[in-house]
């Protein structure tokens, strides 16, 4: 009898449930999820890197090897406008190179991903998916995700000051899981307002001038919380309001439609993009100063080009616009001290400022 | 008397003050960690002890900074633990109200902390790498068997510092090595050393900063008068060093301690009570989170390192 196909694929933040949603609901394959990402996946994502790579290639690579040994044997990998778009290639030669047997799947394979290219990727994961699955399930995938990224904005904004401890994640976990059995459109909106309600209805304790932060940089570390070592939650805990722009509603279609406003709008510091989400980042620096937040903390991972390229110019801008920045430069030996200190120092130096 | 205790226990030295209310330094000491905090400080509790013992002091409030400022917080029981970044500017603050820059290098760390109107505004510090702190210079020092604490004075007395490559420390102690076999004066080196340490930290940590005078230059290379001298001669104008530039971190968590809230018992026979550290590796999730225990006289009294709920042993006691 043939093997049983067995299908997986990296983390990204919560996204692997969407991701679990569309594969179930397109193919026969079984679907499993890598496991959670712990210091075992960097480090044997790390083992088997490049050592100069930024780091999301190493979680992600991580979360292969973990997921082949539980046994999976069909891999997909996206691709973007950086490195990113060298991944794929360069992760499957490894796996290949360490002996495990498994097909290979790249959903983005130039910068451009249509809903054509998509189909033609997924026809090949599983030839007997029908066209009307598709149509009808990608955009519902779509539209799950938007409303992640919806509420995950609202809980940014108020997580930090819940009466109860944890109300906010239980409660998301709940609505992630009760979004996972929707059935179509109308059951997935209706769980998505009844869940909203709930949200609003939890309690807060939130003061008038509370501090407000802005978190640019790059995708992966901006997304994967354990990338950046929990940043997210930290500030949370400082009882600070956060405001993050990166999600993956923001790639597939907010970025492209946004662009030649934002464009505009920054057009005394940058002309044109300069690759990944570089501009963007210059946009929301601007954005920031403009909605008087207090102040901004730039994320990226170590080596990250388009974001080095872009520092200068934040500088800049935060410097014309007396906004206190910070930056943090991920990578799979950084010290999470090092990281506590600074940011305990930014947070001092803002409450001291705000008075 | 009300008298509060500030502590600031870095990678090389640990330093520590006690202040009356009114900021004023009471008493102070600086030792060497070498390795092991919880000694140091207790050496340090007892001097201090000593500079104070004719007063009646009670002391009502307790701060600890520097990296293991969480560690000693545990043990003294600090109403406050507080960041070294702060701390300094703090501390700088107080002695020196419209100061406008502070650089300040220590053992391993270098940082740069910009105030304007009294309020820090921006701020760095080094990353990932330790060129151009005071380890550096006593390794070198080290090599070159001259006492660190001379340092200063021997670059003063170079007319022509050598050029040595400052980008990082490796490199810069092969140059160093080269310039050396090359035969170079010892002095002439020394002096390269201390302008290399500037223009590493200037490049580094100051990168993209904009120094404005007064300048206050602190942390333990701050005593080397060779580095100060490098510094106005790259930024162009006077660095102040004050005498007690050591202690304003200690200085500035004492006075922070002042405005926390629930004031310590602190007691100096803490250097009596045996104090225990253990690494533990949890097992509970492939995290393998290294905690640290650490106990009083045999009792746990506090632990930390654990990434999630699973790793909470204190929790599990109460």
């Amino acid at each position: 009898m043939k093997e049983e196909r067995i299908i997986s694929f990296p983390h990204l933040g919560d996204y692997y449930i969407p991701i679990k949603f569309l594969l179930n609901k397109l193919t026969k394959l079984k679907v499993m999820e890598s496991p959670p990402i712990t210091k075992k996946t960097i480090d044997l994502g790390s083992k088997y890197s490049p050592d100069f790579v930024c780091v999301p290639f190493k979680y992600n690579l991580g979360n292969f090897i973990e997921t082949l040994e539980n046994g999976a044997n069909v891999l997909i990998q996206a691709g973007g406008g950086c490195r990113y778009g060298y991944y794929a290639e360069v992760q499957e030669k490894i796996l290949k190179d360490l002996g495990y047997h498994f097909e290979f799947y790249t959903l983005v394979n130039s910068d451009r991903i249509t809903p054509r290219s998509l189909y033609q990727t997924f026809k090949k994961i599983d030839s007997k998916i029908p066209l009307y699955k598709m149509l009808y399930y990608a955009p519902l995938t779509i539209l799950m995700i938007r409303y992640m990224d919806n509420i995950d904005d609202l809980i940014r904004k108020n997580i930090g000051f819940e009466k109860l401890k944890n109300s906010f994640l239980t409660l998301k976990k709940e609505m992630l899981d009760s979004f996972t059995h929707c059935k179509g459109y109308c059951s997935l909106t209706k769980r998505y307002f009844t869940y909203k309600k709930k949200f609003k209805n939890l309690e807060i304790e939130k003061p008038e001038n509370c501090l407000k932060v802005g978190i640019i940089g790059e995708l992966y570390t901006s997304m994967e919380p354990f990338s950046s070592y929990f940043l997210e939650k930290e500030l949370a805990s400082m009882n600070i309001e956060i405001k993050r722009f990166t999600n993956v509603s923001y790639l597939l279609y907010q970025k492209r439609l946004e662009r030649k406003k934002n464009l505009r709008y920054i057009e005394k510091y940058c002309k044109y993009t300069i690759g990944a989400d570089g501009m963007d980042n210059i946009y929301r620096a601007k954005y920031l100063i403009d909605q008087s937040y207090d102040g901004i903390i730039h994320i990226k991972p170590f080596g990250c080009t388009p974001e080095i390229g872009a520092i200068p110019i934040i500088r800049k801008v935060c410097q014309d616009g007396k906004m206190p920045i910070i930056y943090f430069s991920f990578d799979s030996q950084t010290s999470e001290t090092g990281i506590k200190t600074r940011l305990e120092a930014f947070y001092d130096m803002l409450k001291i400022k705000k008075g | 008397m009300n008298a509060y205790l500030g502590v600031d226990i870095g990678s090389i030295s640990t330093k520590g003050v006690i202040i009356n209310d009114d900021n004023q330094i009471l008493a102070s000491y600086y030792l060497w960690t070498k390795g092991n905090p919880i000694e140091a400080v207790k050496t340090l509790i007892r001097e201090l002890e000593k500079q104070v013992s004719k007063q009646k002091l009670h002391i009502i409030g307790v701060g600890t900074t520097g990296s293991a400022r969480k560690l000693i917080g545990t043990m003294l029981n600090a109403n406050i633990v507080k960041n070294e970044i702060t701390a300094h500017a703090i501390g700088t603050l107080s002695l020196y109200p419209d100061v406008k820059t502070i650089f300040e290098i220590g053992g391993q760390d270098s940082k740069i902390i910009l105030i304007e109107d009294g309020v820090v505004v921006d701020y760095a510090m080094n990353t990932l790498c330790a060129a151009g702190t005071g380890a550096f210079l006593s390794s070198q020092a080290n090599r070159l068997g001259v006492p660190v604490e001379e340092f200063g004075k021997i670059a003063l007395t170079s007319k022509n510092p050598t050029k040595i490559a400052a980008r990082c420390t490796v490199f810069a102690e092969s140059d160093l090595v080269h310039k050396a076999q090359m035969g170079y004066k010892k002095e002439d080196i020394i002096a390269g050393l201390c302008k290399s340490v500037v223009s590493n930290y200037l490049n580094n940590v100051g990168k993209g900063k904009k120094i404005k005078a007064p300048i206050i230059f602190q942390g333990g290379v701050s005593k080397n008068i060779g580095v100060k001298k490098a510094f106005e001669e790259e930024v162009g104008c006077n660095v102040t060093v004050d005498k007690n530039g050591h202690l304003m971190g200690a200085l500035g968590v004492a006075i922070l301690s002042k405005k926390a809230p629930l004031m310590t018992n602190f007691q100096f026979s803490i250097t009596d009570d045996n104090f225990e550290t253990k690494g533990v590796e949890c097992n509970r999730c492939s995290n393998h989170c290294e905690i640290i225990c650490v106990s009083k006289n045999k009792k746990l009294i506090d632990a930390w390192g654990n990434r999630c709920s699973n790793g909470d042993i204190m929790s599990k006691q109460r």
